[in-house]
């Protein structure tokens, strides 16, 4: 548990690199999600083979990186945390897909392997995209450009708060575990029946504390809706942001630009 | 200035486990008024507070803020008038940055841009943290919440001040700076708290509740004063108006009780 809250505190490393004052910081969060989102569908969108096709897509994580002037290193943890999850999703598909796709010297290369590692490759875009979209635009701005984007306000309200408790809950959590770990002796404790009490308690101390946080609503007049701060401008610098990116997420997917490359040095004709 | 009053009737309230929290509640606080509302725990208070905006309704009684009652209509002008500061700031700042925490009450009152920029801006200042505007609530220190917690608040230009514990979980430098604060407030204020010694400091007057009945309602000292009456009611004389711990001297007789 403990690595847990170390992990998720961590993340509230996200929130200072977005307060960052690059021209990428400044642009519209409507168009960056928007350009987030375009990506996203575009890697996802490929074909289960795709692989080679994927590698220059990592030109926008690369550009997102290097424009907002953000830390390498810290991101490139982050994603890789994510990964045994997508490994674990692909990592039956050599098993089931022998069939050879390709041979590298004396190696076949079967469909599942390639599938497996495009699995991996769109998780490392995508995550990435992600994270990165919340490193230059901040949690509770992308919930408000949701909002603006048309999505329910009930929805963007209910991110924005489970972003702010995420962090009091995961302290909570962690206190209760700690609690029950120094009881139990370096043994198991009274094992797994002790956290399931221990999950109710969490459960029903959200529940209070949710009461208490509309209490707070209450009495400084909230009525069920949430008034706009301030409007922020779409102007011909966002609409650049995100017609440039689409244009080139297209292109990429619809045109094998590797092959391309490779047939125009070897001109080799496909 | 009528409408700075504050009135319990009779006021009763039975939760609906059967729990009696209020037996019997009166009292009448005026204008400009500093009131502590002590007990042991379980005695009441925080029912008690969670009536004065309305929060909570009597089962018998009434509750009177200035001249108005309870309504459905008056409801959202009291809760105006009634700045309520929660214990636990982190129930109060539910926004992502203490700017948009200040201005969440007066954006629900529905003032203008402008107005809203001003309101927090002087709340800020009031409580001296300007310099937290656009930080996120969870990065604060507990001083720094309790103090933007009371700008949320103040931003909606109170009549009343009610603060459930403000002392409580402060370090005993950032306890001094907010009983600074608290101490220049021209607006009628009603605290609970365990911390006495802050209670004879800064309340001239004392309510003592237990067992959800007014047990004692006079000038904070005669009640620190009566030994009797805090044995009954589980509660300590202010360690201020104690005999010193070392040479037995009562600090009231050198006159340094606060």
């Amino acid at each position: 548990m403990a690595s847990i809250e170390g992990t998720i505190l961590d993340f509230r490393r996200l929130d200072q690199l977005a307060t960052g004052g690059t021209s990428l910081h400044k642009i519209d969060a409507r168009a960056k999600v928007l350009v987030a989102l375009i990506f996203i569908l575009s890697v996802v969108s490929f074909d289960r083979y795709a692989l080679t096709a994927l590698f220059p897509f990592f030109l926008y994580p690369a550009v997102v990186l290097a424009l907002g002037n953000l830390p390498a290193d810290y991101f490139v943890k982050k994603v890789a945390l994510f990964l045994p999850f997508a490994l674990a999703v692909g990592m039956l598909n050599p098993l089931f897909d022998r069939e050879v796709m390709a041979r590298i010297g004396p190696f076949d290369i079967s469909g599942g392997w390639v599938s497996c590692a495009s699995i991996v490759v769109r998780a490392t875009l995508t995550i990435s995209a992600a994270l990165l979209l919340v490193g230059v635009t901040g949690f509770p701005e992308i919930c408000r450009a949701l909002e603006r984007l048309g999505v329910p306000q009930t929805f963007a309200v209910q991110l924005l708060f489970l972003y702010r408790y995420i962090f009091v809950l995961t302290e909570e959590g962690a206190r209760s575990s700690r609690a029950r770990e120094l009881r139990s002796f370096g043994g198991k404790g009274l094992g797994i029946k002790s956290y399931g009490s221990l999950v109710g308690h969490l459960l029903l101390r959200t529940w209070m504390r949710a009461d208490r946080i509309h209490m707070a609503m209450l009495a400084r007049g909230f009525t069920g809706e949430f008034h706009a701060l301030q409007p922020s401008r779409f102007g011909g610098r966002e609409l650049l942001y995100l017609l440039g990116w689409s244009a080139l997420f297209i292109v990429l997917r619809l045109r094998n630009v590797p092959d391309l490359l490779g047939s125009l040095v070897t001109g080799a004709p496909r | 200035m009528s409408h700075h009053l504050v009135e319990a009737e009779n006021l009763r309230h039975i939760y609906p486990d059967g729990t009696v929290a209020l037996r019997d509640v009166s009292f009448r606080i005026t204008h400009g008024e500093s009131v502590a509302v002590i007990g042991a725990n379980g005695a009441g208070k925080s029912t008690l507070l969670l009536h004065l905006n309305g929060y909570l309704a009597p089962t018998a009684g009434e509750v009177r803020i200035g001249d108005s009652s309870f309504t459905r209509k008056s409801l959202p002008e009291i809760r105006r008038r009634v700045g309520m500061v929660f214990q636990d700031p982190d129930d109060q700042l539910f926004m992502p940055t203490v700017y948009e925490d200040v201005a969440f009450g007066p954006m629900n009152l529905g003032l203008s841009a402008s107005e809203v920029e001003a309101r927090v801006q002087e709340a800020l200042e009031q409580v001296g943290a300007e310099h937290l505007r656009e930080r996120p609530p969870y990065r604060l220190s507990g001083g720094e919440k309790k103090r933007v917690a009371i700008a949320t608040v103040l931003s909606m230009a109170p009549d009343i001040l009610v603060m459930d514990e403000p002392t409580s979980g402060l370090d005993p430098f950032a306890r001094r700076r907010l009983m600074e604060l608290l101490k220049d407030f021209r607006h009628t204020k009603i605290f609970t708290s365990h911390d006495l010694d802050m209670v004879l400091e800064l309340c001239e007057r004392t309510i003592v509740l237990h067992d959800g009945e007014v047990r004692a309602d006079g000038p904070t000292r005669e009640i620190f004063r009566d030994d009797g009456l805090l044995a009954a009611c589980r509660l300590e004389k202010p360690l201020s108006m104690q005999g010193c711990p070392v040479c037995g001297s009562s600090s009231e007789q050198t006159g340094n009780g606060g």
